[in-house]
């Protein structure tokens, strides 16, 4: 019986493979078949006004997908949540309390590091980075805090707010492409020059709005992980 | 140049050997945090710094601490 079930099994695998073969194999190999990339290059900057082209067509050739992803991050999150929240806690293990080098450290350090994930998200339509990298990057500095100083804590319901306010503005900007010119996610502010910080119209605007978003929500994990187990 | 990529992948391929191999979790957890660093670098080479950054802020930096924070609240040892 069973080895009846590994022969069909080989045999199917088989068919898989053949398929993916056939299909694959009318595909020149190391000839650039797509043309959509040297559209981003070329036309980028110009059709959008952000100089980091990853930037324009993460949020504005493919804005939706990115709505969805900060969606999936939320769902992530609250899940999380509600998990952690369902079980029982154990005994407070006991904490070693830090010393005051640690802790002086942990504080000197923390606004640096939310000065430079605030740059990484502001500066996103014009140097790498971006929301997702900034908000992760505040997320680490509220992570050093939670390890360095125990008694600092943060406040959950005001995270909670400047979350729900971040995503609110990002639907409600897609919203207004809607209402302006016809599709979601429309660029109808200005583009101004590009290589200038007041420029890609939208892209700014949405990208503050994401790191703000993703830097609350992960601090949120990193204190339900914590606090709660 | 092309010495230096060839330490950081010999160096990832051996933390990611050790990660699986080690017994001790928090040990694991910290060497494949050093994997997801080496990746950082190998993306900053390969002209990707975008990625690089969300490698090493994520990759590194918070998954590592949520593996740890797991660890303290489960066994040590596998």
């Amino acid at each position: 019986m069973r080895n009846i079930s590994n022969i069909i099994g080989l045999i199917l695998l088989f068919i898989i493979a053949f398929a993916v073969v056939l299909s694959v194999i009318w595909i020149p190999f190391g000839v650039p078949k797509e043309t959509v990339g040297d559209y981003y290059i070329n036309e980028g900057i110009d059709e959008t006004g952000a100089a980091n082209i990853v930037t324009s067509v993460v949020l504005n050739y493919r804005g939706y997908d990115t709505l969805g992803e900060v969606t999936i991050l939320l769902i992530a999150a609250v899940g999380l949540g509600a998990i952690l929240a369902t079980i029982k806690r154990k005994t407070k293990k006991k904490v070693v309390p830090s010393s005051a080098v640690l802790s002086t450290g942990c504080k000197f350090l923390f606004p640096f590091i939310m000065l430079f994930g605030s740059y990484i998200f502001l500066h996103g339509h014009l140097t790498p980075g971006g929301g997702f990298q900034g908000g992760a990057i505040i997320a680490s500095g509220y992570l050093l805090v939670y390890l360095g100083c125990e008694k600092k804590k943060i406040n959950r319901n005001r995270f909670k707010i400047a979350e729900s306010l971040a995503g609110l503005t990002f639907v409600i900007i897609g919203l207004l492409g809607l209402v302006f010119g016809g599709y979601f996610l429309l660029n109808f502010l200005p583009k101004g020059i590009p290589n200038t910080l007041l420029s890609a119209g939208i892209i700014p605007i949405i990208y503050i709005a994401i790191g703000f978003k993703v830097g609350s929500e992960l601090t949120g994990v990193i204190d339900n992980l914590i606090e709660e187990s | 140049m092309i010495f230096f990529v060839t330490l950081v992948v010999v160096i990832m391929l051996t933390c990611a050997i050790a990660a699986c191999v080690i017994k001790d979790l928090l040990s694991a957890a910290i060497v494949a945090g050093v994997v997801s660093f080496c990746s950082a670098i190998l993306f900053y080479f390969l002209q990707a710094p975008d990625v690089a950054i969300a490698e090493a802020s994520i990759g590194a930096a918070l998954v590592t601490a949520i593996l740890i924070i797991a660890i303290r609240r489960t066994k040590r040892e596998e």
